[in-house]
């Protein structure tokens, strides 16, 4: 996949590797501010109260 | 990989032990010949390879995930804390305190919004939270919460709040961290509350237990909701007029919700200042200075 992905990328070496960071800071984003926030509520992690509340 | 280098080895000089480097160095040869894209061999080597980075990649989503946990969600909650605080600060500036509402309900207290602030000398003279409403989800990413239905600070009965204990503005990372006789001190709009962390403090046994058999600090199991009564694991005990009880329950242990950690206090000072700035009393400062922080 990740090879795929490097054959794809258009330019020369230095513009490849530009485009790869900032897939890798996409992805991350994606990862962190929408879907762990949305998952996190359904892990029992969390949780601080008693009694269900 | 230079000429010299092969040269060096592929000629070893006459006499020289068998080592590796002449076993590694095989005389230099064309590039090996461009692999059949059709062959079962390379099938195998695709399949696998997608396996190992599907595995890498989920690790380093796993890993991130931890990163958000104990790192990106204490952003997210030290604004939203921040916010709270601030707004509380404004309403009690302007003359209005959440907590006195018309005949003295609590149910107009808006959910998540800040009712107090919260100061434990033990942990550090920085340790300044607004305890919000409510303790649900929402509530909790701001501060600790107040459980609903319990006291309110002073009152009699106890007051309750819950708090996270890692990520999300960690309040409570450190509660194990109170001994018997530590001050937790509450500023409303009108007063300051200094309840004292029950337990022994001649002995420091925390496990100790009053009169009424509260502890200083108990482990229970999270559908016990025994320990937020108004007399804390005293079903059906109704509490006396010098019974001023706080609770408050973290996870237990550490990045788990098995347990839950539960610290109780007694109140033992209540008083009645005017407001002048955010600055404490000398009589309240001085506690952190007892605490030798």
């Amino acid at each position: 996949m990740y090879t795929w992905i490097w054959r794809h990328l258009p330019g020369v070496l230095a513009l490849k590797l530009v485009q790869v960071l900032v897939l890798v800071a996409a992805v991350c984003a994606l990862l962190l501010f929408v879907v762990f926030p949305w998952v996190e509520p359904h892990l029992p992690i969390s949780h601080v109260t008693v009694n269900g509340q | 990989m230079s000429d010299g280098h092969y040269g060096r080895h592929a000629a070893p000089p006459a006499g020289a032990p068998l080592g590796m480097a002449v076993v590694e160095q095989p005389a230099p040869q064309p590039a090996p010949p461009a692999r059949s894209r059709t062959s079962g061999g390379d099938a195998v080597r695709l399949v696998l390879r997608g396996i190992g980075q599907t595995l890498v990649t989920a690790g380093l989503v796993v890993l991130l995930f931890v990163v958000y946990e104990v790192w990106v969600t204490n952003l997210f909650a030290h604004a939203a804390q921040a916010k709270v605080h601030t707004a509380l600060e404004n309403e009690w500036a302007t003359g209005q305190d959440p907590l006195s509402l018309p005949g003295g309900s609590q149910n107009g207290i808006p959910i998540g919004t800040g009712i107090a602030n919260i100061y434990i000398p033990r942990l550090g003279r920085d340790f300044a939270f607004t305890v919000v409403q409510g303790t649900g989800a929402d509530s909790l990413e701001k501060g600790p919460g107040h459980y609903l239905g319990t006291a309110l600070p002073g009152q009699v009965g106890d007051f309750a709040m819950a708090g996270h204990r890692v990520g999300k503005g960690e309040p409570f990372l450190n509660l194990d961290h109170l001994k018997p006789g530590d001050s937790v001190i509450i500023e409303t709009k009108q007063s300051w509350f200094v309840y004292r962390v029950e337990g022994d403090a001649k002995t420091g046994n925390i496990s100790a237990k009053d009169a009424h058999g509260v502890p200083g600090r108990e482990v229970v199991y999270p559908d016990d909701g025994n320990v937020i009564l108004p007399v804390p694991d005293n079903p059906g005990l109704a509490p006396g007029p010098n019974d001023h009880y706080m609770t408050m329950t973290t996870c237990h242990p550490k990045f788990t919700a098995t347990q839950r950690m539960v610290v109780h206090a007694q109140l033992v000072t209540s008083m009645t200042v005017p407001r002048t700035g955010s600055k404490m009393p000398d009589s309240i400062s001085a506690l952190y200075n007892a605490a030798g922080v």
